[in-house]
């Protein structure tokens, strides 16, 4: 591997890098903490040069994701990026993007929803627009942030797809955390990503009306339509992540990650940066020998149903990390996996830890502790279904 | 700009050139009208965006589509900032000789797009923003905006025992564009066609953004016969309840400063929406008229 490509850099610095590799010709981007690094290096690379795009500095975030439509709409390639209060502004968007077909992506800084306001990370705002129409990835480190970002075009653009993509970051746990990240050659990524071809725009040679409205006759088939390419982006996945791999040398697995599920008992299914803590939680408990296992999910939409189905069916009891909350039920992952269980001839009984919210760390005390409940659990103790993890105050029944 | 050198369009010159037909507005829209003329006047490479609003629900109702050169529609706050995108896409592109325009209503605009279109305005981008205003959120059932002047029955302004309608006055959004040194803004009226039409082609030449706020009117929602609608947004102009300037170069322009005003009871009484009014109402319109005159006149002329 050649030294000189290696760069300690920022989650949103390994972001930006990714995004000038894949050479969008129009950002449009409102500034948000903690996703600002993002727009901060991108417009540094478009002043330089370096970066052959158009900056447009748009008023909100809703006129972000307005103007990225309006890019992709005449089939150039847009880039987008937000946070928190800054994707809940833009929602109305996501529905209209993915609904036209306009494969324009999006990162996402992780970040918890007001109030009370906070700036440090949870999962609230992307889970909340899972029904948007965007496929959601969630990212573990900076160096498969810059990769998705590249991944995240090949795999919206494709014929089959169609659909807008949002690479998901912790906010700051991701995001400001310094690493040692790859650049890949510009020359390899022109190879495997070619520039935006699309059928669906509009253009002099072949004028079209776009973004139209249809009575109840036409509408269903429209977001069948729209169903049916989120289903099949799960094979594109796949691909993309396989050919990556072989030319750059790092495969992510697709759908889903695992570690040290094969003969486990326990299996606890995590989204984001947390799970690099679990990986090193799982290798000590491992140690005193407890059949301990990770899941980590990448993909929340399309959801990796079989994925989960497939690893999970020989263990005993699963836990769910959420670093968020349905309020009035239960984690969002957690709802979306039970789903994906109960379609299981037999099934494993599932469990739900809600941690980390709005920057809370999460630490390795915490997740041994998650481990310990669900060892107990397998021993059919009985243990709490939906758990608030590491909690200031005393929960009254 | 060089006016002397953009050639005027007529009657004559205009082309018979058809791009916004077949759709399904009310008899006697003033807003399709506006669409129409100003589409002929742009040309083939045009991008049109449309907001939710009249033109947008009566021009793209699948597989029927009403627009016969590039036409989107955008979220209705987003027709800016659409726009915005459309004409930087094809910049990146490397597309030249195009031109983007929006077509929203009075609420797509002064109300909720207010916000994006000061940042299509501020960035300059090569947009040319018009404004149709028919003075109501026509497409929902006549519900007031921010343009819907004092007195005026909408759905959600009834006149009553306690009140005349609409309490509020129209914002004045050519003012608050102008506000911004846009390189050209005007208003216009339907009823002076030739004069809006030769807006458009000014609109046409700018490299930047522009905006024309035309006078639309709406037999629907005004109740007035649909064969006086050209008429009737004549006579808006003509009572001094609508004008005819640009904001140019840094300056305002009056285009059309009438020695006289017609009647302004006449031209409410016509309508529906305002046949309601008592004369101490209409009075209060009056001098609300003569206010805003005395500052044109003082500063535009």
């Amino acid at each position: 591997m050649d030294k000189t490509n290696r760069h300690f850099i920022s989650g949103d610095d390994a972001v930006a890098f990714g995004v000038k590799l894949a050479r969008p010709q129009v950002i449009s981007a409102y500034p948000i903490t903690p996703q600002t690094i993002v727009v901060e290096r991108l417009s540094e690379m478009v002043e330089d040069g370096s970066l052959k795009a158009e900056y447009m500095h748009v008023e909100s975030e809703h006129s972000a994701i307005s103007a990225a439509m309006g890019v992709s709409s005449v089939g150039a390639r847009a880039f987008t990026a937000t946070s928190s209060q800054g994707l809940l502004y833009m929602a109305e968007g996501l529905y209209y993007a993915s609904g036209g077909r306009f494969p324009v992506v999006m990162m996402n800084a992780n970040r918890s929803t007001a109030l009370p306001w906070s700036i440090f990370g949870d999962l609230r705002d992307s889970l909340s627009q899972l029904d948007s129409g965007w496929i959601q990835v969630y990212v573990e480190d900076a160096q498969e942030a810059l990769d998705m970002m590249i991944q995240a075009y090949k795999i919206a653009e494709h014929k089959k797809v169609l659909t807008p993509f949002m690479v998901n970051l912790d906010g700051f746990v991701l995001t400001h955390t310094y690493e040692e990240v790859e650049l890949p050659e510009q020359e390899m990524v022109d190879k495997f990503l070619p520039s935006f071809k699309t059928p669906n725009k509009m253009s002099l040679e072949k004028p079209m009306n776009m973004g139209f409205s249809t009575s109840p006759s036409d509408n269903m088939e429209f977001k069948y339509q729209q169903h049916k390419a989120m289903m099949d982006s799960v094979q594109v996945i796949y691909d993309v992540d396989k050919e990556f791999g072989d030319q750059f040398g790092r495969y992510y697995n697709g759908m889903i990650d695992t570690y040290c599920c094969d003969d486990a008992e326990v299996i606890l299914l995590t989204l984001g940066s947390v799970t690099g803590t679990t990986r090193v939680v799982v290798d000590s408990m491992r140690k005193q020998g407890l059949k301990v296992g990770l899941l980590k999910i990448r993909y929340m939409r399309p959801f990796p149903e079989k994925e989960i189905q497939n690893v999970v069916k020989n263990a005993k009891v699963v836990g769910v990390l959420d670093k968020d909350i349905s309020f009035g039920f239960e984690g969002t992952i957690f709802t979306n996996v039970n789903s994906a269980l109960v379609r299981m001839q037999s099934h494993p009984q599932s469990y739900n830890f809600v941690a980390g919210m709005g920057g809370r760390d999460v630490s390795k005390a915490d997740i041994e502790e998650m481990f310990m409940d669900l060892l107990k659990a397998s021993k059919g103790e009985e243990i709490e279904r939906v758990k608030f993890v590491n909690m200031g105050v005393e929960i009254n029944g | 700009m060089d006016n002397k050198t953009i050639q005027r369009i007529n009657a004559k010159n205009i082309t018979d050139k058809e791009f916004f037909y077949g759709h399904k507005a009310c008899a006697g829209c003033g807003g399709s009208l506006a669409v129409r003329q100003a589409l002929k006047v742009l040309g083939e490479r045009t991008y049109s965006v449309l907001p939710a609003g009249c033109m947008s629900a009566v021009g793209f109702i699948y597989p029927q589509m009403a627009f016969n050169s590039n036409a989107v529609i955008s979220m209705f706050p987003g027709s800016a900032s659409m726009a915005s995108g459309v004409a930087v896409g094809n910049k990146a592109l490397g597309l030249k000789d195009t031109h983007t325009v929006v077509f929203a209503g009075d609420g797509g605009t002064a109300d909720i797009g207010l916000q994006a279109l000061s940042g299509t305005i501020d960035r300059d981008d090569r947009v040319i923003y018009i404004c149709y205003d028919n003075e109501a959120y026509m497409n929902t059932g006549i519900q007031k905006s921010g343009l819907t002047p004092y007195g005026t029955k909408t759905t959600t302004t009834p006149a009553g025992k306690n009140l005349p309608g609409s309490i509020t006055e129209k914002k004045n959004i050519f003012e608050i564009v102008a506000a911004h040194d846009i390189k050209y803004a005007a208003t216009a009226s339907v009823g002076y066609i030739n004069d809006f039409i030769n807006k458009v082609n000014k609109a046409k030449q700018v490299d930047g953004a522009s905006f024309i706020h035309v006078y639309a009117s709406c037999p629907t929602g005004w109740g007035t016969p649909t064969e006086t609608a050209v008429e009737i947004a004549r006579e808006a102009v003509d009572c001094g309840l609508w004008f005819l300037a640009e904001y140019e170069d840094g300056e305002f322009k009056l285009n059309k400063n009438p020695k006289e005003f017609k009647s302004v009871a006449e031209y409410l009484k016509k309508q529906g929406r305002f046949k309601h009014l008592t004369d101490e109402q209409i009075n209060k319109i009056i001098e609300s008229r003569d206010k805003k005159w005395e500052k044109i006149r003082k500063n535009w002329v």
